[in-house]
This record gives C-alpha cells, structure tokens and sequence, in this order.
C-alpha cells in the first residue's frame, strides 16, 4: 500500500498572510472606496443636471409673431435656420391654458403666434440666432432664456469634471498606499525573498505572491467601502430627485465595479513595486 | 561545469576585493573541497557560482552559460539547477520542515502532488521522516542542517555547493552529512563543499581548492 503524503498549506512560501494580514489596508481603501463612490455620484448627477438642462430649458425659445404673419409658413422657415432642431407652433388652446392663471378664461382674446423652438445644441450658432430669426420674420420677438441656463450647465460640467479628478486623485491615493503597504511587505519578508531568488524563483513569480495578496486585501476593503457607499447614495438619490426628476439614474455598476478596479490597481501597483526592488538583486 | 578565468570580485567599487584573479575548473560530476581561513573568500567563491554575485572583472561560465554577460533573465533557470546548503541553513521559519524542502519543486513549478511526495521521500533520506510537520526553530542544529541539505539536494541539482555544512555539528553527524554529500555526488552532482575541518577532508579525499585572501593557491 502507497504511504500517504501528508497534506500541506504551502503556497505561501513568502508567509505574505502574517507578513500582511493587518486591517489597515482594507479599512484605508475602504476609505478610498466610499470617497470614490460619492466622487461618482457627483459625476453622475452634475452630467445628469447638465444634460437636462441643456436639452431642457436651455434648448428651447419662444418667438413670438406679428399678426401679420401666418404660423405655419413662419414655423416652416424657422425650422430651417442653422442650430434649430424643430419649431412647434402653439395653438390657440395651449397659449390659452397657458394664460389662464394669469388672465382666466382668455378664449376670446386675439392672441399672437406663438412658435417654441428647439434648439440642436447650446452652441455658438444659439448666441447667432435671435438675429438670424429677426432677418427671416421682420418683427418677431425672440425670448431667449438660454443664457443663465448655458452658465448653470457650464457650473454642472465643471462641477462634473471635478468629480472625475477627485476619482483620479482617490485612484492615486490608493496607489500610494498600496505601494507603501508593498514596501512593508518586502521590508518584512526581505530575507525570504532572497533565499527564494537564490533558488531560482523569477521576479515574475515573486511579484506575483505579492501583489495576489496586496489585490485580496485591497479588493476586500473596496467591498466595505462600496457597501458602505451604497445607502449613503440610495439617501442622495432620494434628496436629488424633486431636483432632478425621473432623469438621475444610481451609478450602481460602476459601484459594483468598484472592488474589482480598487483590485486591479492594487495588483499593478503592487506587481511593478516588487518588480522595481527585485531589478537591484543580481 | 564550471570555470572561473581571472575572477576579480569586489563588493563595492574601489573595494578590497573578496577574490583576486581566481582561475580554475571544477569538471562535471567533480567533487571538491573548498578551503582556507577565515575571510580567505570561501563564501564569496560559492555566491559566485550559486549566481548570488556577478564578477566584477573575468570571464565566469557555469553549466556552459557566461554569467558574465548574460541577461538577468536567464539567471533564473541556471539557479534552479543548483542546490546550496548554506551555513546558516536559512530554513525559513514560517514554513513547516516539509514544505522548507518542498520549496525548491514548488520554485520550479511541480505539480502539488509529487512535490510533497519527493520532498518527503528526501526527508526520510535524511533521517528526518517522523519530523516532517515541526517548524525549524523546534530542531536541533544537526537536524536543521539535514533540512538545509534536503532542500538542497531535492530538485536533483546539477551544481551542489555546501558552504561549511558541519561547522556546528559534532563528528558523528558531521560524518553523516559528508556521507550524503557524497551520495549526491555518485548520483552524478558536481559537488564543491567549503570547510575548515581539515580532517574531513583527509577522511575522504578528492580535489582540493584552497583560497588565501582572495587568491586561489591550490587547485588539484
């Protein structure tokens, strides 16, 4: 009968589990995680405000006509001015409603034409076309309510480019960490890396331990941290929303791709830290 | 297997070096003693042929590879075909008896199974089959330095370097290492083993190198 090998827990020659078995790691990417996710939300909501207002509000003016003009002829030729995407006449039912809480039932009042355009885009050609309205219909008044909105929809983008460097900073942050974390590692574990590169064991080989267990932890400490995001912004979304309507959808993917990123950069990290340092061994 | 052409090692540029225009060839399946006082460059002579140092000046080919000017990518696979037992045994004390010998086949990639059964069958052939699951701070010096030498010898080494393998055992087991050294030698390793005891070479004869502040001065 074959002797019986016994079973083992080896494959940890470095001993990386109580070299780096701390919970300063996780909790700090924990950190990391939750400031990464409010930075996302951010994002979210400013492109979400952004976007609304600009193919809102913001896209919109209202000409109104000389009597002399006929509606549908003056739609037809507003239309076609550059930047504008369509242009709705308002009947006389809809300018009524309109007016009813200002002036009660007006039906009987002569009321000007009335056309509501809607405009491509809050481009330069937006800022032209008051003036190219007025040489199309002689007389007509434009009430252009774009301006203050383009500045709010420049602040939501701003705002939103923001968010994505705090992303970018909280990315580097962690990185930081993660090699600093790697630095005590190889501190901590430095004899035994080199009785393993004496053996023959390639950079790759060694690198690899580490930054499999640096993304462990990093990864674990980006679940806390994204589960711990997760209420905060189900509570922002409830906030936002008499603000922001139907419109503002949760990052949740991007929250749930959170610990494999938080992994991904630990393990890279980690990988070309260890990498650098084994570069001075012969 | 090996050869040293006028090897200059120095640690620090500017430095005395630790061995001065050392030439020799030790031929495949060679077994050699190694010695001198200390300080003569014992150590520095074995780290250069288990690739642990580069020369600073001289041609160094082991296995048929120039060392000398290959690239830090093939060092790798030239030291898995070298065992080292090292003075101070550098068993690592984190890991088990059985899995401090498993180290070398995990190194070089054998599967799980067959690693442990080898490493286990060379503990056995060391004497130390019942001690497999201790950890090494709870063995003696002797039996850490049967450790060090299955470890080294378990991969079937090509190059088997053993620097002062009996400096802290008595006779009896400093007889027993030799014994094993030797066997890895009939097996076909080339063997080369620093010492100071002068008896243990007299006891079993074969080549001689002897080394005196850094310079070879003996060869045969």
């Amino acid at each position: 009968m074959a002797e019986r090998t016994p079973r083992t827990r080896g494959r940890d020659p470095l001993g990386l589990k109580r070299a780096m078995a701390d919970r300063l790691l996780p909790g700090l990417v924990a950190a990391m995680a939750l400031l990464a996710a409010l930075a996302l939300a951010g994002a979210n909501a400013a492109a979400t405000m952004a976007s609304r207002w600009e193919g809102g509000a913001a896209a919109a003016m209202m000409v109104q006509l000389p009597r002399s003009i006929a509606v549908a002829p003056a739609a037809s030729r507003l239309a076609a001015l550059p930047g504008v995407a369509e242009a709705i006449p308002l009947d006389h039912d809809r300018l009524a409603a309109l007016l009813r809480p200002w002036l009660g039932d007006a039906s009987g009042l002569p009321l000007p034409g009335m056309i509501e355009l809607r405009l491509t885009s809050l481009g330069p050609a937006s800022l032209a076309l008051p003036a190219a309205i007025e040489a199309t219909i002689p007389g007509a008044q434009v009430e252009a309510h774009g301006v203050w909105v383009a500045r709010l929809s420049a602040l939501a983008r701003s705002l939103q480019a923001l968010a994505w460097l705090v992303l970018a900073l909280v990315a580097g942050v962690a990185a930081a960490m993660v090699a600093v974390a790697t630095r005590a590692g190889i501190a901590a574990r430095r004899a035994t890396i080199l009785i393993l590169h004496d053996m023959g064991a390639t950079d790759g080989t060694i690198a690899r331990r580490f930054a499999g267990r640096i993304a462990w932890l990093a990864g674990l400490g980006a679940v806390l941290g994204a589960a711990a995001a997760a209420p905060l912004l189900w509570l922002l979304g409830g906030l936002a929303a008499p603000l922001l309507g139907d419109t503002l959808t949760m990052p949740w993917a991007a929250l749930a791709a959170l610990p494999p990123a938080a992994a991904a950069i630990a393990w890279a990290t980690a990988h070309a830290a260890v990498r650098l340092w084994l570069r001075s061994l012969p | 297997m090996v050869r040293l052409d006028n090897i200059t090692l120095r640690y620090r540029p500017n430095a005395t070096p630790a061995l001065n225009g050392v030439d020799c060839h030790l031929a495949a399946g060679s077994f050699s003693w190694l010695m001198g006082p200390s300080g003569a460059g014992k150590s520095s002579f074995l780290k250069l042929l288990h690739l642990a140092v580069r020369p600073s000046a001289g041609q160094l080919h082991v296995m048929g590879r120039a060392i000398h000017t290959a690239r830090r990518q093939e060092l790798p696979g030239l030291r898995r075909r070298i065992g080292v037992v090292f003075q101070d045994f550098r068993l690592l004390p984190h890991l088990d008896v059985l899995e401090n010998v498993a180290l070398p086949l995990r190194i070089a990639g054998r599967g799980e199974r067959q690693l442990l059964a080898d490493a286990t069958e060379m503990l056995r052939w060391v004497g130390l089959g019942e001690r497999l699951k201790a950890r090494p701070e709870e063995l003696s010096g002797g039996e850490q330095q049967r450790v060090a030498l299955a470890r080294a010898v378990v991969a079937r080494p090509a190059l088997l370097l053993a620097d002062e393998p009996t400096s802290n055992l008595d006779e009896a087991q400093s007889r027993r290492v030799v014994a094993l050294l030797q066997q890895m030698h009939r097996l076909g390793s080339t063997v080369v083993v620093a010492t100071h005891n002068q008896w243990l070479a007299e006891e079993n004869p074969a080549a001689m190198l002897r080394l005196e502040a850094g310079r070879l001065v003996e060869h045969g």
